[in-house]
């Protein structure tokens, strides 16, 4: 099968709807198909990779710790808007270390999250055959 | 050209079922191909066969299903969805030992790869949410 | 290549529609759909957001969802064109990709 460049734009907060949590069970089942995957996190889809999350107060399965799997799918291309970081008086030591390990390099750990700016995100999003939002 | 097309709300609710049934007929009508219609998340809910909507409304799972019957449309109701959301095909609601099932014709229940392929296999996926 | 956005929000109630503007690059199209039609109206807190973003991509609104909301086309922003779903299913089929802002 050919490959494809599929983009998951995620721009909603977890648990308030199923939206993040469905859009992340899409993505595991992808990974099975050998596309090439890019998750963006955009708006309050920052909300879902921030640290330290617990669902205790609310009666639901904590599902952020599955976002620190991806990089053993080797889906590693996590692009977090900047501004919308911002907006919300976030930075990047509130998100959860993303990483996956490069067979290239020694299976050396590498960063998967990659902060960018709203015109990098613009380009990233240009660049795309599918987007996937939920 | 070929599409997939996402429903992710459930109909009556929102207007995407709607709207995606009107686009799906206007891609048939304009000669272009429907590779796969996946429903997700509370999409699924327009694959019942038990709704009973006022008689002067749209009967949006019965115009799905029929859509699906004239133009041998492959519709698929995502199974992980489904479950949570209460809707079965018969050998799912056997194998989960459930005494009823509930899909109406037209529409089958499968997996997310199903998804990922309609869009690998289509030129475009388009996606109808809230 | 060029993209469809497809927005279903108010622009008046969510952030989607901004959003949208903010990622659309030159040479882009934007449909409004659902919801989002009453952002084809001109003399709102949004309409000179859009007409700046006009400036270099095409703004189209689907007709019966514009019509439903009771809003009439000479109320409009200048420049908008009105399609069907016929036109809309153009749209992606001139576009290489589309991209829902739900």
């Amino acid at each position: 099968m050919a490959t494809k460049k599929f983009m998951y734009v995620n721009r909603k907060a977890p648990y308030g709807t199923v939206y993040a949590l469905e859009a992340l069970e899409v993505v595991l089942i992808a990974a099975a198909f050998e596309q090439d995957i890019s998750l963006a996190f955009i708006d309050d889809g920052v909300y879902q990779i921030t640290k330290e999350q617990s669902t205790d107060g609310i009666g639901m399965k904590n599902f952020s710790a599955t976002y620190k799997a991806l990089g053993d799918y080797d889906i590693n291309k996590i692009y977090v808007e900047k501004e919308s970081l911002d907006d919300r008086g976030l930075t990047a030591d509130d998100l959860m270390p993303l990483v996956w390990e490069d067979e290239d390099d020694d299976w050396a750990e590498k960063p998967s999250i990659k902060i960018v700016s709203r015109e990098e995100m613009a380009a990233v999003l240009a660049a795309q055959d599918v987007h996937y939002s939920f | 050209m070929k599409f997939t097309v996402m429903i992710n709300e459930g109909p009556y609710q929102h207007q995407s079922s709607d709207s995606a049934l009107q686009f799906c007929r206007a891609v048939l009508a304009e000669g272009h191909d429907i590779f796969r219609v996946f429903f997700y998340n509370d999409g699924v809910n327009n694959g019942t066969r038990l709704s009973v909507p006022p008689k002067d409304d749209r009967q949006l799972q019965k115009e799905w299903s029929q859509l699906a019957k004239d133009h041998s449309l492959d519709m698929v109701i995502c199974i992980a969805a489904a479950q949570r959301r209460g809707l079965m095909d018969a050998s799912e609601a056997e194998r989960q030992g459930l005494d009823a099932n509930n899909i109406i014709d037209g529409f089958h229940i499968s997996g997310l790869g199903q998804l990922i392929e309609g869009s690998i296999q289509s030129d475009r996926t388009v996606i109808f949410g809230d | 290549m060029a993209m469809l956005h497809i927005v279903n929000k108010s622009p008046f109630e969510r952030v989607a529609f901004k959003s949208c503007l903010d990622h659309a690059l030159a040479g882009d199209s934007i449909l409004m759909i659902e919801d989002a039609a009453v952002g084809a109206t001109d003399g709102t807190i949004f309409s000179e957001e859009l007409k700046a973003a006009m400036a270099d991509k095409s703004v189209y609104v689907l007709g019966g969802d514009l019509a439903a909301r009771g809003v009439s086309e000479d109320r409009m922003i200048d420049g908008i064109k009105v399609v069907d779903y016929a036109g809309f299913v153009n749209l992606t089929v001139e576009n290489d990709t589309t991209q829902s802002w739900v």
